[in-house]
């Protein structure tokens, strides 16, 4: 059990709401429902304000009130508080006046919105007394384990799909975690580490401990409404795998209406995956919240969840926000990463450009309008996936190190261009 | 002809402690029916009021998740079946 005595939360039952206090499982015993943190907000309301938050320090403790932290915890992981960036070379593009870039391409230790997850479950890991830690990942998370786990002083043991990126692979091993490669897809990933949770006292972050865990992402919604002046945007894009982030920043949304933070408003949730890993995305396009899972083929493989543990509440918070999902082709994914390195400067994976991709489908359809405040959540960093774009540029040759070279060079390569202008030194 | 099915440790409150089932059924509705009346405290675990498989209970035949070999998907002998409760992950 928690150490804290007197926690301002404990687990509860999605569905029959029965209370689990806190305790390292991630289904209702009862109904075997998923279970999910609920908090006692009449507390919450007195302990903090919104003030308070943003004089602390710029990473996500600073929300500790709205989190499922136990009474002592190390809080010396970075994650958090990446930058909001207004994206106005990409608005243009994508005809929208009021656009900003979540910019989790950026997060702290391991580049990706992961290691905020990571950070909260790694309290509750120590809290319960585990030893080991582990997960079952499509790469992002295996990094942000591995790094947080060496740091913290957990060994780490992390199942990954045998066909993963070679850069998550090796920003895995380098932090001395113990990677065991499954020769299957990430669904019989998954699958397994729910068994060897069942019989093992390990602490899998996104298993047993997966309830605690999954209330980090709300740091992404508490961080766009505080960045954005303690107001909500009209609309946000996430990416969807197991469709976890985008439930917790409707439900980070919902949490700061109801602490008085922001003014209530409707948000419209619009989830993004790749056509060929879609189950979310095609069932909100039928109008249902039942998945049909799949089996991933894609380039962009932190998103290659076939079976999405939360698809249903996704496709349900979408639904009913009056939002969409839309999913990209491996090409308009590409095209997507590329899209946002050009105009805003920020290399995003695979999954940022399933996210660009929906944007540009959302508003060419004009579910998304140009007037309207819409956030892009960027989750990861391009330098993981570069193997996509393999072949996208052409081999740059090398000249010689001569000034008459480089001026030729000039003259083959820019000519009647503004950089061929000579004198201008 | 006889399929085995492991049941996790949620579920063996209701199943007198028993880890594995073997049974004759032939598919999948067979199966359910064949636990039910074995383990009646069960039975409400597996399927909801309208007799649909519960939808958060994840139900796999050797390693391939039963949504993908069809609902009328016919047991062979030795098959391996896992019930998962809740899928996690992600």
């Amino acid at each position: 059990m928690s150490t804290n005595p007197n926690p301002r939360y404990e687990l509860r039952c999605r569905e029959c709401q029965t209370r689990w206090g806190n305790q390292p499982i991630s289904f209702c015993q009862s109904c075997f429902a998923p279970l999910e943190v609920a908090y006692d907000w009449e507390r919450i309301r007195r302990e903090v304000s919104k003030d308070e938050i943003a004089r602390r320090p710029g990473n996500l403790w600073r929300y500790r009130e709205l989190l499922p932290l136990p009474e002592h915890y190390d809080a010396s992981s970075p994650a958090g508080f990446t930058p909001l960036l207004k994206a106005a070379q990409l608005g243009d593009a994508l005809r929208s006046r009021s656009l900003y870039i979540k910019n989790d391409a950026v997060c702290f230790p391991t580049l990706s919105f992961k290691d905020r997850v990571v950070a909260v479950a790694l309290t509750q890991a120590r809290s319960f007394g585990f030893e080991v830690v582990s997960c079952s990942s499509t790469g992002n998370l295996a990094n942000a384990v591995a790094a947080q786990a060496a740091r913290a002083g957990f060994r780490a043991c992390i199942f990954i799909p045998a066909d993963l990126e070679p850069a998550k692979v090796l920003g895995t091993q380098v932090y001395g975690a113990q990677i065991i490669r499954i020769d299957g897809n990430y669904d019989q990933v998954n699958r397994l580490c729910s068994q060897i949770a069942d019989k093992h006292r390990w602490g899998f972050v996104n298993v047993n401990l997966r309830p605690y865990y999954a209330e980090g992402s709300k740091t992404v919604g508490y961080e766009i409404a505080e960045q954005l002046g303690w107001r909500l945007p009209d609309n946000v894009v996430v990416p969807m795998a197991g469709g976890s982030l985008i439930t917790k920043i409707y439900k980070a949304f919902q949490e700061l209406v109801g602490l008085g933070f922001v003014t209530e408003k409707r948000v419209k949730f619009f989830g993004a995956q790749a056509t060929g890993c879609s189950p979310i995305s095609v069932a909100v396009k039928a109008g249902r919240h039942e998945i049909e899972p799949q089996k991933p083929a894609t380039i962009a493989r932190s998103l290659a969840i076939g079976n999405p543990a939360d698809g249903y509440y996704a496709a349900k918070a979408i639904l009913g926000s009056g939002g969409w999902a839309e999913d990209s082709i491996d090409p308009e994914i590409v095209d997507g990463m590329t899209l946002l390195a050009e105009t805003e400067g920020v290399f995003t994976e695979t999954a940022g450009g399933v996210t660009v991709a929906a944007a540009r489908k959302l508003y060419a359809q004009g579910r998304i309008l140009p007037d309207e405040t819409t956030v892009l959540c960027i989750t990861g960093n391009g330098l993981k996936t570069t193997d996509a774009l393999a072949g996208r540029f052409e081999a740059v040759e090398p000249i010689a190190p001569k000034l008459a070279a480089f001026e030729q060079h000039l003259e083959r390569e820019f000519a009647g261009t503004a950089a061929a202008g000579k004198g201008v030194a | 002809m006889s399929v085995t099915v492991s049941i996790p440790s949620a579920f063996r409150r209701h199943t007198e402690g028993a880890d594995k089932y073997s049974c004759a059924a032939g598919d999948l509705n067979g199966l359910l029916d064949s636990l039910a009346a074995r383990f009646p405290e069960l039975k409400p675990h597996l399927r909801d009021e309208q007799g649909q498989v519960r939808r958060f209970l994840n139900i796999y035949v050797n390693d391939e998740d039963i949504r993908f070999l069809g609902k009328d998907y016919r047991f062979k002998e030795g098959d391996e079946v896992t019930l998962v409760p809740s899928i996690a992950g992600g």
